[in-house]
């Protein structure tokens, strides 16, 4: 451990302001690795505790806010186009793969891994389902998706298990995958006569398709919204009650009230965004079902992460692999799900992806979605050396990716551009994070 | 140069007060040509803190495997409670109750404390984390210990300073009633002021009737907290008695010589 009185981290700290929260002083290095709602005691304390961790460098969620905030202002300036309905919902629709991507990286980052297989390996699960779902076979929608996620989970398996099992690196066996899993789906699409030239169409009937072509209602969108926020609020406020009950740690209250706040904005706006009219012709509104679909795998993903067993063990051996082992914990099967996980995520981001296409095509870029997955990730803040980040990562991250895209697109700059644009964004991103960190923690 | 009453080191000499917790006896342990542990016969008792100390390559880290169950020994047994046991992994010396912290502590520096102290142990209800059980009895564990100095029980790991870190170590071994605790190198890595606070948890952690195992190169730290000092010298056990039996001088001698008054002789 480095001394909590590390001279570079002394010259931080403003003489003048002792980091005083509750009765006694914090050290740099507390501040730097404690959350701000462990340390506090009141919303006051908490917006002090916060204020002294970003001039510390560990800045949370807030320069990709920023940074996001500073995208959006360049974008709206150079194309009003940006801000209206119709490019937002376009913007967040685009979003959903690089999130779904973003969150199959996660739950292998968080092991300290890495997963370059994750675009073919979506590219594999989205031909499975199209191919199930078209006529020769014309198999109902969920058991063809059920099949696609098979596919990529038994893929992600395979390579789990070479890699725990074997040793073998997962950057040489997942680069492996990237290859390989390109070459059977270039083989599914071969077998399958009725995939002309490589692509299969899907059928405008069908969920898969509808998943983000078509809308909620406005009201459902209404309805659905104020029921999450009041499930949402209830389950804090009870679970607050209940630690406060038993004299367990618990936030403040007033923090508690303003996460709810925020969430209860943000659904708010996204809501109002979604179901203003965006139809050019005939009036079109209401949230694409994608919106809720994303939302919901991100919502299950973190339940499992922070309250089941396996979720705390996925972050024991990102943190410590050995700590795990002498724990009694199975490593090698817990490293083995994580990147069956990644697998079936990646079949999700498959389904997303042909769903917005409305078809799929051989032509799909697996080698570029693997490393937007692998920029939301880190964009949003989840650690590349393992045990830190959380799926809301994944969201923010995916964001950002997404409009850049769309601002650039809007802007009618071409691919290359666009890839360039991207690339700057991504270790501007990726630097100012490390920059910011460096200057505060001991790593 | 030479000390009064030499302690004696013999086989099945007679304990002080009441049937050790674990006895080894005639413990050896070769790899190939080398000898790391030639016949060693050691008695810890419950309750009492035993220093293992020793020069370099003296056998100490062979010796705690042997204990925590790494490896088995050659030749020799190791008896429990007065029966002989087979460890054949460190699952069978945890289950006997023998809890090893070692010098890195094994704690994952991005889990909390009540993460960490439970950590491959949690309990659960419906299938899901029972964070309310765990914390209550990570703080009642803590606050046993007497270890008052943490913040919040929710910081991660990687915020604690070392004595601090070896308290949950510690604590953890505690919560799954460890009653022999061996702790490697305890005080290697610290300032005076976090010595002083693992020498206090050590001694807590005898007095609440568990036996502990200190193996150290620190005899300041030994003097201050054995009850029993155990010399190794070259794989054998050089001597063993009660800490009063012994004085900065003669356990130096003992270190580097395997005898007292070597030099007087």
């Amino acid at each position: 451990m480095a001394d909590p009185a590390h001279p570079s981290d002394v010259s931080t700290q403003p003489p003048s302001s002792p980091a005083v929260i509750g009765d006694s002083a914090l050290t740099d290095e507390e501040l730097a690795t404690v959350a701000p709602e462990i340390l506090a005691e009141s919303l006051p304390d908490y917006f002090r505790a916060w204020g002294r961790r970003i001039r510390n460098g560990e800045s949370g969620a807030l320069p990709i806010i920023v940074g996001l905030i500073l995208i959006v202002i360049f974008f709206q300036a150079e194309q009003s186009t940006f801000l209206t309905a119709g490019n937002l919902v376009n913007l967040f629709t685009q979003a959903g793969t690089y999130i779904l991507f973003g969150a199959a990286e996660i739950w292998v980052l968080l092991l300290s891994e890495i997963d370059l297989s994750v675009g073919y390996n979506a590219a594999v699960g989205a031909f499975v389902i199209a191919e199930l779902l078209a006529p020769p076979v014309s198999l109902p929608w969920w058991v063809a998706i059920l099949g696609g996620l098979l596919a990529t989970g038994g893929l992600g398996a395979v390579q789990g298990t070479l890699i725990t099992r074997l040793g073998l690196p997962s950057f040489v066996v997942t680069l492996g995958g990237l290859l390989g899993f390109e070459g059977i789906m270039l083989e599914l699409a071969n077998i399958d006569k009725t995939a002309v030239g490589g692509v299969i169409q899907i059928d405008s009937n069908s969920p898969v398709y509808k998943l983000v072509n078509t809308n909620m209602s406005s009201t459902l969108s209404w309805v659905a919204l104020v029921v999450v926020l009041a499930l949402f609020t209830a389950l804090r406020l009870w679970d607050v009650a209940r630690r406060r009950r038993h004299g367990l740690t618990a936030p403040p209250l007033g923090i508690t009230l303003l996460t709810l706040g925020l969430a209860a904005a943000g659904g708010f706006v996204l809501v109002l965004i979604c179901n203003m009219n965006r139809g050019a012709l005939t009036p079109l509104r209401g949230v694409p079902w994608v919106i809720p679909f994303v939302l919901i795998i991100l919502l299950v993903y973190s339940f499992f992460l922070t309250r089941m067993r396996t979720g705390r063990y996925i972050y024991a051996i990102g943190g410590n692999p050995e700590a795990a082992r002498r724990a009694g914990i199975d490593v090698a099967w817990v490293r083995t799900l994580g990147f069956v996980l990644a697998g079936v995520t990646a079949g999700l981001a498959g389904l997303v992806y042909e769903s917005r296409q409305g078809s799929m095509a051989t032509d799909i870029d697996g080698g570029s979605l693997v490393l937007f997955g692998v920029a939301a990730a880190v964009i949003g803040g989840t650690s590349l050396f393992g045990g830190r980040g959380k799926m809301i990562h994944a969201l923010l991250g995916g964001v950002v990716i997404a409009a850049v895209f769309n601002g650039l697109g809007l802007m009618g700059i071409a691919a290359a551009g666009q890839d360039m644009a991207t690339a700057i964004v991504l270790i501007l991103a990726v630097t100012l994070d490390a920059l910011v960190r460096r200057r505060g923690t001991v790593h | 140069m030479s000390t009064s009453n030499p302690p004696v080191a013999e086989a099945g000499a007679p304990q002080d007060a009441g049937a050790p917790l674990l006895a080894l006896r005639g413990v050896t342990k070769r790899f190939g040509p080398v000898q790391a542990l030639n016949s060693v016969d050691l008695e810890i008792s419950p309750g009492k803190v035993t220093a293992l100390i020793g020069d370099n390559g003296a056998g100490k880290s062979s010796l705690i495997k042997t204990v925590s169950g790494l490896w088995a020994p050659d030749a020799g047994e190791i008896l429990w409670e007065g029966s002989p046991v087979h460890l054949h992994g460190p699952k069978d010396a945890e289950a006997l109750g023998i809890t090893t912290i070692y010098q890195d502590l094994a704690l994952c520096d991005n889990l909390d404390i009540v993460q960490n102290m439970f950590l491959g142990h949690e309990p659960t209800g419906r299938g899901m984390l029972d964070e309310s059980a765990m914390e209550i009895k990570a703080r009642e564990t803590l606050t046993d210990l007497s270890v008052t100095t943490v913040r919040s029980i929710r910081q991660p790991v990687a915020s604690l300073s070392g004595g601090q870190r070896q308290s949950v170590a510690v604590a953890k071994a505690v919560m799954s009633n460890a009653q022999l605790v061996i702790m490697d190198e305890p005080t290697a890595a610290l300032g005076v002021a976090q010595t002083s606070m693992v020498l206090n948890l050590i001694k807590t952690l005898s007095s609440r009737g568990v036996a502990v195992l200190v193996v150290s190169h620190n005899l300041v730290d030994v003097f201050e907290v054995a009850d029993r000092i155990a010399v190794l010298y070259l794989g054998q056990l050089a001597v063993s008695g009660p800490a009063s039996d012994f004085d900065r001088q003669s356990a130096v001698e003992y270190m580097t010589t395997g005898g007292a008054g070597q030099a007087a002789a």
